[in-house]
């Protein structure tokens, strides 16, 4: 669905906004589930939209395409750090809090765990933290302009590589949409094989996070436990399909190969060991007052702002948003699974953890679905060089990842990448804002953004 | 509950000590030397350092800690800050917003220092070579002592690779690698 718009009508648009970007002659805007408008640029700019999760947007088509969002022009760059060529550029500024008493503690872009970069400042007062202000764009790698030009059976590695966690996501999200522009239906086999992929990055992020949580709060056992069964997941995604994080398996058409002999044993027996070790663990999570007193009532997302926002995934699931890619109709294989969608209204940190708990069981049911049900026949067909638009959509393990792109003879002319964490990062900045500084650890682990899927 | 599991796990389970390719240990001792590099011990501090990285390879370097690989079995573990470190572990394309961030932190750090380039973005960008932004691998912005190729490298590979370089380093234990299968 896409319709172009006046002005007037651009900056009137309700609905739950997904994204925005411009191309050479217009902006679009597109709202859940999959409606696309836009507006024709007028002297290089458009006008604001007023959505709160447009923000971010606006300024990135700033900074890449130099286009002005009429009515923000205030904004700070996003991904333009004001950086020479070799990199030296100047330390940022943030204005101060006006509140007596208030300082600033600068934090990154090299924090102290292994994670990726980013600067946050916040002002704080005593321990209580009164504003965070999030600076991004140490991963851009200008990832849009090298997808620009090539194929998308050559670009998909670019897609592979947006946000590593997600990258069967990302990869899938990318397929659905040069699939649509090429007016392409993959193949019965690789849907169910992509669908496995995708359950497997679920559950092996899901348990990854959920351990490092615990680990946050200070059982580094649960953490010990929980990195364990990532591995086991990941080792059995590398038999089963070649690579640990089953990068490159989806692309454009279907998918890169088949699943290696041995392959569904591996998966089923890693399935297996997660279904078997998680209820102690979970009993774990949920009996002990000491890591229960960190976690409940920390770092609070209140339903509104996440519907504000129209947040996804685990972030929108804990504070009473009921969005999964997966539910959208078309979404191929999931309507003949019956998908199971947890919801909470907390919107703390244990409420995002118990989402992803509750998930974990059911991606070992999807995966295990699709294993008993997967159809023989082709993997992969071979677009013919086509030209038209195309939007696609997958659930990643942290919500909708969408993919918009022109093909133009079979190379893509513009691409825009919207990862779920761009709606996220706001989200963070506010749920700090309800703790105290110690905890900004813990809550940006809970709603974990992208860093990489954001800068592009 | 907790304690049954883990006696459980602690009983059941020994993680295999791994040990890198002999010729790399001789390459990297060799390097070492003719550099005139000043020898550290064995047990050897790490701060990372994404730069522009797509958070694959830190996936991986979380993985080298976990019950199976366990990085510090070899004396070697993460810190907090480039000031406690003896390596800098770079990860990413070295991007224009990093380059500065990297670089200060290698300043900071205390001498002697190694730099380890982990993934091939940190190698020469990887496949983000090209774009403007991209300054060309760890070796653009800090000098490199020894590179873990791989998109991302598995962490048998990472591991190997830093105990090579800890062997190279080593005044006392001449190295005396034991090659598992599957290792070479
Ligand atoms: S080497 Fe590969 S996995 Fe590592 S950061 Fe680069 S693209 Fe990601």
């Amino acid at each position: 669905m896409i319709r172009e718009l006046s002005a007037t009508e651009w900056q009137a648009k309700q609905g739950r906004f997904v994204a925005l970007w411009t191309d050479a002659n217009f902006a679009y805007a597109l709202y859940h589930p999959g409606e696309l408008v836009f507006v024709a640029l007028e002297q290089g700019g458009y006008p604001a939209l007023a959505h709160k999760g447009a923000g971010w947007f606006m300024r990135l088509a700033r900074d890449l395409n130099g286009h002005v969002a009429r009515g923000f022009e205030a904004a700070p760059p996003a991904i333009d750090h004001g950086a020479a060529p070799d990199g030296s550029g100047p330390w940022p500024e943030f204005a101060r809090h006006p509140a007596e008493g208030a300082h600033q503690v600068a934090v990154g872009p090299v924090h102290a765990g292994i994670i990726e970069p980013g600067h946050f400042r916040f002002d704080v007062k005593g321990e209580q933290v009164l504003r965070l202000t999030a600076r991004l764009g140490y991963e851009h790698k200008g990832i849009l302009g090298l997808m620009r030009g090539k194929s998308p059976a050559h670009a998909a590695r670019f897609a592979a590589r947006v946000s590593g966690d997600a990258t069967v996501a990302h990869s899938l999200a990318f397929a659905h949409a040069a699939e649509q522009a090429a007016g392409l239906t993959p193949p019965p086999r690789a849907v169910n094989l992509r669908a496995i992929m995708a359950e497997l990055e679920r559950l092996a992020n899901h348990a990854s996070d959920v351990g490092a949580m615990a680990g946050d709060a200070g059982f580094a056992f649960l953490d010990a436990r929980f990195a364990l069964l990532r591995e086991l997941v990941c080792q059995a995604a590398q038999a089963a399909f070649g690579h640990r994080l089953m990068m490159d398996r989806v692309v454009p058409g279907g998918v890169a190969d088949d699943l290696a002999e041995g392959g569904r044993e591996a998966i089923l027996a890693a399935l297996g060991a997660v279904e078997a070790e998680l209820p102690s663990l979970r009993r774990v999570f949920e009996d002990y007052a000491s890591l229960q007193d960190r976690v409940v009532g920390t770092g609070l997302v209140p339903p509104a702002l996440a519907e504000a926002y129209a947040a996804g995934g685990y972030v929108g699931r804990a504070s009473g948003q009921r969005g999964d890619a997966r539910l959208s109709p078309g979404y191929a294989p999931y309507e003949t699974f019956a998908l199971y969608v947890p919801v909470e209204q907390a919107g703390d940190v244990a409420a995002r953890i118990k989402v992803r708990l509750e998930e974990i069981p059911e991606s070992i049911r999807l995966v295990r679905e699709c294993l008993a049900s997967l159809p023989g026949g082709a993997l992969c067909l071979a677009p013919d060089p086509a030209t038209g638009m195309g939007l696609g959509v997958a659930e990643s393990f942290r919500g909708a990842v969408w993919y918009w792109l022109r093909l133009d003879a079979g190379l893509i002319a513009d691409i825009f990448i919207a990862d779920a964490s761009t709606l996220h990062w706001p989200l963070l900045e506010h749920a700090a804002t309800t703790s105290i500084l110690a905890d900004f650890p813990l809550i940006n682990k809970s709603i974990n953004g992208s860093y990489a899927g954001g800068d592009l | 509950m907790v304690w049954k599991t883990t006696i459980r796990h602690i009983l059941g389970r020994a993680a295999p000590a791994l040990r890198p390719d002999p010729a790399l240990a001789k390459e990297m001792s060799a390097r070492l030397q003719a550099g005139g590099a000043r020898k550290l011990g064995r047990a050897l501090s790490i701060r990372h350092v994404a730069a522009g990285s797509c958070n694959g390879c830190e996936l991986e370097l979380r993985a080298i800690q976990n019950l199976i690989y366990d990085l510090t079995q070899y004396g070697l573990s993460f810190v907090a800050s480039p000031r406690h470190a003896d390596i800098l572990l770079v990860t990413g394309v070295s991007n224009r917003n990093m380059a500065q961030a990297l670089r200060q932190a290698r300043t900071a750090m205390p001498e002697p220092a190694l730099v380890v380039a982990v993934g091939d973005c940190a190698l020469d960008g990887g496949v983000f070579k090209g774009s403007p932004v991209v300054l060309g691998g760890a070796k653009a912005v800090v000098p490199v002592d020894l590179v873990v190729a791989g998109c991302p490298p598995n962490p048998a590979e990472i591991i190997a690779g830093l105990v090579a370089l800890v062997d190279a380093h080593d005044t006392k234990m001449p190295p005396k690698p034991k090659i598992l299968p599957g290792m070479t």
